[in-house]
C-alpha cells in the first residue's frame, strides 16, 4: 500500500534524509524509531506531500506522491507533529471542514465525523474552542482528523505525545483496532509503543534506516538478550555470587536493589551454547540454594538498549 | 475546486468572528471613517451632496487597518502549524489562496458595507448622484482588493504577524504615493518619460481617484484585478518554496 522508493531530502548541505526505501502492507503498523533529529517527521512530511523530496519518491496504494499528490492525499490520513488544529475552531467545526473539503456531502460528513468522534471519545468537548482543550484531547482532535474519512492510509507523527497512561493506552488500542484493514506508519520515541501496536519496527538516524525487523527481532540485538536474570534476597547475595562462579562460560554483571540483588548471567563472546542451555545450567548449579533465590528468568532483550548502541553516536555528535 | 474555495473562505471567515478582534476592528474602522469624513474632510463646510470627503481618506485609512486584516493570513497558519494539515489535505494550493483571500476580502467588503449610515445621511439631506457614489464604492473595494492581495504575500514570507503587519503597511505605501506629485517630482528630471509614466501608472491612488471620480474607466479595473491576480500567485509561489520552513 505505501512503497518508499529512495527518498531522500537535504536542506542546504544537510541531508535530513539519506536513500531510505520500504514498504508497508495492508495489516502491517510500521514503528518509525529514532533519536530527534532523525529524519523520522521529515521522511513523514515528504510521504504526505508536504515537503517535495530532492530525489526519490513515495507510492500511496500506486500513486506517486509527487506526480499526483491530490489523489495520493485523499486515501490517506496524516497526523502531523504535535497535531496542529485551528486554535479557535471546536472539534466539531474542525472536523466538519475536513471531511467536507476531502469532498464529503454534508450527511456523510456527519455520519463520518460522528465515527471519528466514536473511535477519539471526543463527545465531552465538541463545543469547546480546540485552544481551552487539554493537550490529550488535542491530540485526540488531531488523531480524529486523520481517520475522519477512513483512510486506507495512516500516518501519524508520534501519536501518544503528551497523553497520560489511560489515553495511551486508548490511542494504542484504537490505532491496533484499525489496523486490521490499514496500512499505518507512527513515528514515536517511546519504545514500549514499539511492542504494544507495531508489527514492524525500523530504526533511523541521521536520515539512515539503521536496522529493521518486528520488535522481537529487533530486541534480538540486545547484549542482554538471553541472559539469565536472578533476583536474590541480598542476605545470601554473596553466597550466590560465590556459587555463581563455578559457572564456566559466562559473564556475570551484579546489581544491588535494597533488599535485593540482581545478577545477569550472560554467555561470553565465545559461548555458542543456546539460551535455554544456559538457563537449565544456571538453575542446576543453584539446586541446593533456592531459598535465596526470589525469581530466575530468561530476559528476551530490551529495545531500550539496541536503541542506545544503534543511535548513542548520534547524541555524542550532537552535544558537541 | 469552487467548493473548496468557498469551504476555506466560509472557514477563514468564520475565525475573525471567534475572537472580539472582528467587532472591535469594525468599531474603530468606522469611527476612523466618520472622523476622516467630518473632521478632516470637512463634509459640513463643503456643503456638496457627494461623499468625495468620505472616500478621500480611504487610502490611508486601508493603509493601516487592511494590513491588520492580512498579517494573520498565513503568518498565523505557520505559527501555529496549521499549514501543514492545510497543504496536507487534498486542496490545490490555488484553492487555498484564494479562499483565504476572499475570506479577507468579504470582511473588508462587510465593514465598507456598513458605512452606509454616511450615504443615507448625504441621501437625506440633498440629492447626490448616487451612481457616482457606487463606483465610489466600487473603487474603495478595488483598492482594498489590492492592499489585501499585497498583504497575503508579504504575510506569506514570514510567520511574525507584527513583520507581516510592518512590511504591508510600507509595500502599501509605496503603492499608493508612488503617482503623487512628490514622487513624480524627483524622478521627472532625469528619468525618462517612460518610466515616470510606468511608475505613476502603479499609483493606487491615480486608479482610485479615477475610479471614485464616477469614471468607471476598464483600464482601471484591469489594473487592480491584474495587480491583485499577480500578488496572489506569488502568493501561491511563496508559501509553496517556503514549505520546509515552521
Amino acid at each position: 500500500m505505501i512503497d518508499i522508493l529512495n527518498l531522500t531530502k537535504d536542506f542546504g548541505d544537510f541531508r535530513a534524509v539519506n536513500d531510505v526505501s520500504f514498504s508497508v502492507e495492508r495489516g502491517q503498523v510500521l514503528g518509525f524509531l529514532g533519536p530527534n533529529g532523525a529524519g523520522k517527521s521529515t521522511s513523514m512530511k515528504m510521504i504526505t506531500g508536504y515537503l517535495r523530496p530532492t530525489s526519490g519518491t513515495a507510492l500511496i496504494d500506486g500513486v506517486d506522491i509527487c506526480q499526483e499528490p491530490l489523489r495520493a492525499q485523499q486515501c490517506m490520513g496524516y497526523l502531523p507533529e504535535g497535531a496542529p488544529a485551528w486554535p479557535d475552531m471546536t472539534p466539531r467545526q474542525f472536523l466538519d471542514f475536513v471531511t467536507r473539503i476531502r469532498g464529503l456531502d454534508k450527511a456523510a460528513a456527519r455520519h463520518a465525523a460522528g465515527r471519528a468522534i466514536e473511535m477519539t471519545e471526543l463527545h465531552g468537548v465538541l463545543d469547546q474552542p480546540i485552544d481551552t482543550l487539554s493537550k490529550g484531547f488535542r491530540r485526540r482532535v488531531g488523531l480524529a482528523q486523520a481517520i475522519v474519512h477512513d483512510p486506507d492510509i495512516l500516518i501519524m507523527d508520534e501519536p501518544t505525545d503528551g497523553l497520560d497512561p489511560n489515553q495511551k493506552h486508548q490511542v494504542r488500542a484504537a490505532i491496533s483496532e484499525m489496523a486490521r484493514t490499514k496500512a499505518i506508519i507512527i513515528s514515536t520515541h517511546i519504545l514500549e509503543e514499539v511492542d504494544a501496536i507495531c508489527t514492524r519496527a525500523m530504526i533511523i538516524d541521521r536520515g539512515r534506516v539503521i536496522v529493521e525487523g518486528t520488535p522481537s527481532a529487533l530486541a534480538a540485538r540486545s547484549a542482554y538478550h538471553g541472559a539469565v536474570v536472578l533476583t536474590a534476597t541480598s542476605a545470601r547475595a554473596d553466597d550466590l555470587a560465590a556459587q555463581l562462579e563455578t559457572l564456566t562460560q559466562v559473564r556475570i554483571e551484579r546489581e544491588d536493589r535494597g533488599a535485593e540483588a540482581i545478577f545477569r548471567i550472560l554467555r561470553d563472546d565465545k559461548s555458542d551454547e543456546t539460551a535455554a542451555a544456559l538457563f537449565a545450567r544456571v538453575q542446576a548449579c543453584l539446586e541446593q540454594m533456592s531459598a535465596a533465590i526470589i525469581g530466575l528468568a530468561l530476559e528476551a532483550g530490551r529495545l531500550d538498549d539496541v536503541f542506545r548502541d544503534l543511535t548513542r553516536g548520534a547524541g555524542a555528535e550532537a552535544s558537541q | 475546486m469552487m467548493r473548496q474555495v468557498a469551504l476555506v473562505t466560509q472557514r477563514e471567515f468564520n475565525s475573525y468572528f471567534a475572537t472580539p478582534l472582528a467587532f472591535v476592528f469594525i468599531f474603530v474602522f468606522l469611527l476612523a471613517t466618520g472622523l476622516s469624513t467630518f473632521y478632516l474632510g470637512g463634509y459640513f463646510e463643503a456643503g456638496q451632496a457627494d461623499l468625495t470627503s468620505f472616500f478621500l481618506f480611504h487610502p490611508w485609512l486601508y493603509l493601516f487597518f487592511l494590513p491588520a486584516i492580512s498579517m494573520r493570513l498565513w503568518a498565523e497558519e505557520r505559527r501555529n502549524g496549521s499549514i501543514e494539515l492545510l497543504l496536507t489535505l487534498p486542496v490545490p494550493l490555488s484553492a487555498v489562496v484564494l479562499g483565504k483571500y476572499v475570506a479577507a476580502l468579504s470582511f473588508s467588503a462587510l465593514a465598507l458595507a456598513l458605512t452606509f449610515p454616511i450615504w443615507l445621511t448625504v441621501n437625506y439631506l440633498g440629492n447626490p448622484d448616487n451612481g457616482v457614489i457606487l463606483a465610489g464604492y466600487l473603487g474603495s473595494l478595488m483598492l482594498a482588493g489590492g492592499y489585501l492581495a499585497i498583504g497575503s504575500c508579504v504575510s506569506a514570507c514570514t510567520r511574525n504577524q507584527v513583520i507581516a503587519f510592518v512590511v504591508s503597511v510600507v509595500v502599501c505605501f509605496l503603492f499608493t504615493i508612488s503617482g503623487a506629485p512628490l514622487v513624480i517630482e524627483v524622478f521627472r528630471g532625469w528619468a525618462p518619460a517612460a518610466l515616470v509614466d510606468t511608475l505613476a501608472g502603479f499609483s493606487f491612488l491615480t486608479h482610485f481617484r479615477a475610479i471614485t471620480g464616477g469614471v468607471i474607466d476598464m483600464r482601471d479595473l484591469v489594473f487592480f484585478v491584474s495587480l491583485i491576480g499577480i500578488f496572489l500567485t506569488a502568493t501561491a509561489i511563496i508559501v509553496d518554496m517556503k514549505r520546509g520552513d515552521s
